[in-house]
Parts: C-alpha cells; sequence; structure tokens
C-alpha cells in the first residue's frame, strides 16, 4: 500500500463524487473538491468532510463556499480531473491538468480530452513537470487496461480491441435478444438510465473512438500522435433489426467494436461470433490484447459507472510514486 | 502502368481489353471442366503479372510447351492488383493432364497462378450489406462482387422487412483465394460506397 494523498477532485459528477466518497477507503485525503460553480478547500491536511460536501451537492447543488479555482491551487498531491470530456482544446480538464503540472503536482485523469485530443501537450507539459499524468479510468471504466499495456510494455502489444461503451452495447445485444427496434431499445435505456438524454456520443461511436484513440497513443508511446480526427469512426444508428436477424441465423452477431493499434484508429459495427469473447452482453466492456510474446489478454468488466470508474482512479493514485 | 504489358499484347488481346476494361475480372468460372475425361477443354487461368516488360510472354510459353491451345488473353488495364500486379486471364483448351501440366510449369516459372480452372476457393468470409439495396440494383451489386477474380458469392440472403424499397439487410458469404479476403472485403467496401451502403464486416485474423 502507498502513502496516502491529498488529493484536490475537480468535477463533482458521478466520478468526482465516488471519488471523494471512497477516497478514504483506500487510504487518501480529500483536502479540495470543486464543481463548476462552487469549492470546498480544507484548513488543514485533515482534509474536507466529504460526507457534508456530497449531501450539499445533493441538496443545494454546490459543493462548498469556496471557489473552484481556489481548489485547483489547493495544496494537494494529485488532482483528480473529472470535469466533462470535451473535443477539440479539451477544455476546461486540460488547463486544470496544466496548472496542476506547473505546480509539479501529479495529474489523475477520468476526462478523456487531455489524452484524446491533447495528448503531445500533456506529455510536453508532463516532462517538464515533477508531476506525472495518469488515465486509467478514461479507457474501459473499472477495468484494468493502461497499466496492463504499461506492464507488457506498449511495444510487445500490436493491437488492442474491444467493446468500450457500455451504451451502444446494450442497445445492440437487446437488439439481437429481442427482436426490437433502435428506437425502441434507445429509449428502454434511457428509462433505465443506460443512456443519456442526448445519447450522440454514444451511439455515433464517439465514445469508443476517444478510448482508442487514447490506447492508440499509449501504444504508439509518442512515435505518432493520434486524435479523434485520425480515427475512421461509423455508430450503430444504421444498424437495423434486419442485419442482426440475418447474424444471428449465422450464429453470428454485430457489435460496435473498437481498434487501435500504432497505425490507426477503427470503430464501427462488426460481425463476430456469438460465442466470441467480445461478443458480451449488456453494457459490459471488454478489451482484447494482441501480445508479441503472450498471446491474446481479455480483459472484461464494467467500463462505466461512478463507483466503478473511481476505482480505476484511485488505482492510479496508488500507483504514483 | 500498363505499358509493358501492351507492348507484348495482341491486337484482339487490345480490343476485348477495351470492352471489358470496367470490370473486376470477369467470365463465369462455372464452364470449366465439364467435358468428358480425357477431351480437351477449355479451361480459365487468371494470373497476376509484375508491370514488367517481358513477363506476359514468359507467362505463355509453358501454355504451348505442354501443348494447350492458347484461346483468348484478356488483361484489364488500369486495374492494379494492391499487391501493384496486372490481373491477366488467359482461355487455354488443353486435356485435363495437359491442363495440370500447364498450371504447375506457370507455377514452377514463378508465376503468381492465382486461379486455375475449377481450382477451390480456400477461405471465407461473411459480410452484411444494409441500406436500400434493391433501389441500388441488387443484382449488379451482387454481379460486381462475383465479377472479382478474388471472390466468389457462396451464399446470399436478403431481409427486407419493410418490403422492398426501405431499408433491407443482406448477408453475404463469400469466398475467396488463399490470403485474398482483406482485397474482396475492400472491394466489396467500394462498391458499397459508391451506393450508399453500410457494410457490417466481420473481425477477421484471429480477432474475436
Ligand atoms: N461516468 C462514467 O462512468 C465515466 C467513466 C469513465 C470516464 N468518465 C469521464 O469522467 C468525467 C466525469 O464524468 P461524470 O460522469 O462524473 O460527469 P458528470 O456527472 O457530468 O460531472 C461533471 C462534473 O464536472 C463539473 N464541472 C464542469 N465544469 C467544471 C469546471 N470548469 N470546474 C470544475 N468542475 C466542473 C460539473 O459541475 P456541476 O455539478 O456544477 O455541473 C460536474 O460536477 C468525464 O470526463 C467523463 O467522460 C466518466
Amino acid at each position: 500500500m502507498s502513502d496516502g494523498k491529498r488529493l484536490a477532485v475537480v468535477g463533482a459528477g458521478a466520478v468526482g463524487g465516488s471519488v471523494v466518497d471512497l477516497a478514504a477507503e483506500y487510504g487518501h485525503t480529500v483536502v479540495a473538491f470543486a464543481d463548476s460553480s462552487s469549492a470546498a478547500v480544507a484548513g488543514d491536511d485533515s482534509g474536507i468532510d466529504a460526507a457534508a460536501a456530497l449531501d450539499r451537492k445533493a441538496d443545494e447543488g454546490t459543493v462548498g463556499d469556496a471557489d473552484p479555482d481556489d481548489a485547483l491551487h489547493a495544496d494537494y498531491d494529485v488532482l483528480v480531473e473529472a470535469t466533462p470530456t470535451t473535443l477539440g482544446d479539451a477544455e476546461p480538464g486540460f488547463s486544470h491538468l496544466q496548472t496542476a503540472l506547473e505546480r509539479d503536482r501529479h495529474v489523475v485523469l477520468a476526462n478523456k480530452g487531455p489524452v484524446a485530443e491533447r495528448y503531445g501537450d500533456v506529455r510536453d507539459l508532463e516532462r517538464n513537470s515533477a508531476g506525472q499524468v495518469r488515465f486509467e479510468a478514461t479507457v474501459g471504466g473499472a477495468i484494468p487496461i493502461v497499466s496492463t499495456v504499461e506492464d507488457l510494455s506498449p511495444s510487445h502489444v500490436t493491437a488492442a480491441r474491444g467493446i468500450l461503451n457500455g451504451t451502444a452495447n446494450f442497445i445492440l445485444s437487446r437488439m439481437a435478444a429481442e427482436g426490437i427496434d433502435y428506437e425502441h431499445v434507445l429509449a428502454e435505456a434511457q428509462d433505465l438510465g443506460v443512456a443519456e438524454a442526448d445519447p450522440t456520443f454514444d451511439v455515433e461511436g464517439t465514445d469508443a473512438a476517444l478510448k482508442c484513440v487514447i490506447l492508440a497513443n499509449v501504444l504508439s508511446e509518442g512515435e505518432r500522435e493520434f486524435t479523434l480526427s485520425d480515427a475512421d469512426v461509423e455508430g450503430i444508428t444504421n444498424v437495423p433489426g434486419s442485419a442482426l436477424e440475418l447474424a444471428a441465423e449465422d450464429g453470428r452477431t454485430i457489435r460496435l467494436v473498437g481498434e487501435a493499434t500504432r497505425d490507426g484508429i477503427r470503430v464501427g459495427p462488426r460481425l463476430v461470433p456469438q460465442n466470441a469473447a467480445l461478443a458480451v452482453t449488456g453494457t459490459r466492456n471488454i478489451v482484447q490484447l494482441e501480445t508479441t510474446h503472450a498471446g491474446q489478454l481479455n480483459l472484461s468488466g464494467r467500463g462505466a459507472g461512478g463507483p466503478e470508474t473511481a476505482s480505476a482512479v484511485l488505482g492510479d493514485v496508488g500507483r504514483l510514486e | 502502368m500498363t505499358s509493358a504489358l501492351n507492348s507484348e499484347s495482341e491486337t484482339d488481346a487490345e480490343s476485348d481489353d477495351r470492352t471489358r476494361s470496367q470490370s473486376c475480372g470477369s467470365r463465369g468460372d462455372s464452364d470449366v471442366d465439364t467435358g468428358a475425361d480425357g477431351q480437351p477443354q477449355p479451361h480459365t487461368i487468371r494470373l497476376e503479372l509484375p508491370d514488367q516488360p517481358g513477363q506476359l510472354l514468359a507467362a505463355l510459353e509453358p501454355i504451348s510447351d505442354n501443348g494447350g491451345n492458347l484461346l483468348s488473353i484478356f488483361h484489364e488495364r488500369g486495374n492494379v492488383t494492391p499487391r501493384g500486379r496486372i490481373p491477366v486471364e488467359v482461355d487455354v483448351e488443353a486435356t485435363p493432364d495437359r491442363f495440370d501440366a500447364i498450371v504447375s510449369a506457370l507455377r514452377d516459372g514463378g508465376v503468381n497462378v492465382v486461379q486455375a480452372g475449377a481450382e477451390h476457393y480456400a477461405e471465407e468470409v461473411v459480410v452484411l450489406l444494409v441500406g436500400h439495396l434493391v433501389d441500388t440494383d441488387l443484382s449488379d451489386t451482387l454481379r460486381r462482387i462475383e465479377q472479382c477474380p478474388a471472390a466468389s458469392i457462396a451464399d446470399f440472403s436478403l431481409n427486407a422487412p419493410e418490403g422492398r424499397t426501405d431499408t433491407s439487410s443482406a448477408r453475404l458469404r463469400i469466398a475467396t483465394r488463399a490470403g485474398a479476403t482483406a482485397e474482396a472485403l475492400e472491394m466489396v467496401s467500394d462498391i458499397a460506397e459508391e451506393k450508399e451502403l453500410h457494410v457490417v464486416e466481420p473481425l477477421t485474423g484471429g480477432a474475436a
């Protein structure tokens, strides 16, 4: 067990909230916590009152009386970045990361934006900082994918492919199992909270593509930088029930598969055997790594959710020196 | 690209070339090996030749050397394989024994014979096509896939629940020659793109 760290958690949604909730269990102290309009900042190293801040967030929508900026400049060891993923400049996440690294603090990302859209910039800032950047939670939620690739060494991993979006996988597997149309399953998924009101990011393949972009960046070890614009992306909105039926008649099914190699990224609906490892059902995620000396590795589990993602974040915190 | 071949080609090959230059291979494969045993029959041999002078001539020599009767030569101008080779189709009349000897001699001479007579396709790949399949001339789609030397449609299934004018799906099992799966998939996706259809490709190469 590593030494307890002082955490500043920026973002008070499903992920940030769970990190604050679980940090003590992992031996860490939350010294600052911010949402988009407020912050709670501890007066000393004993940290903030996590339960009180979470209650206040639930009741009043704010986490404290301080300014969000105060959290970024608090006395922490690790900044946990859990604000919304954005494309292009990856803000506000990127500036948060920059502020922490320039102060020689570590950064653990749940936010995919900085490592998907500005990987080179992130690594440049890290090079000039005593702080490190880790981002296990950005790919596959609870599943330890980035750290497994690190353990194997990226140069020994030739490809990563998998099911990296639970919403799209839920929709495809329900369509196949129930013989119902995309629109109906989407409505059901929204009722269950599996799909967001605006599911575009998930069903158009963007979210899966961002995760593959991150994996491609890890695999290429700085030889080449990838962003979303390098990815060949197709979503599931054009997959009708009739296609799933034809696939099933032949012992196959359709899954939204993402592939990442040093040469590029491809995300799209693909035919896979019904009994294949990749044919996971529901919101489950799976990643298959092709290695030079260790064959194929399959890692599967929960790809999203507050506590699941927080467990990956806190795992990263534990890996920091 | 094809100048080296052109310089060697016969005039009748030239004119055939013109009429067939649009297709990705052609000529049915079904009419081979149907004659009585031991009788000369027509055979189709498909070759892929490097785009270099002398290659076609070198490739044809073993045919007459082994008692084959050259019926026709087609090379597909502007149609280059992904490996930069030029597909050439040769129709030969020979007895089954002599035909086998011709193919062996071609291969021994280093000629890349991609299909000879009733040679079996080695690999199979299943793809789905989704979209306005009927409105975009389904039979043309299938014919064009079938015409490609790399591929042959082994099985086809259409699912059009909304009737033939709406979005429908089709499953194609395509037999391809050894190592040509990627080429066949690329060809299908080119045709699909042109017709604004969606392709659901399989994961290939040990994945899944
Ligand atoms: N949910 C998952 O399962 C999962 C899994 C892997 C990765 N991620 C990534 O983790 C990040 C957080 O996800 P989430 O589900 O927790 O999102 P969320 O529920 O939408 O929460 C986002 C939080 O960020 C806060 N925020 C927005 N702008 C901010 C700013 N400028 N400064 C400080 N806080 C700001 C929001 O504040 P307000 O509360 O004031 O609006 C909100 O609390 C996203 O980037 C997501 O892609 C999520």
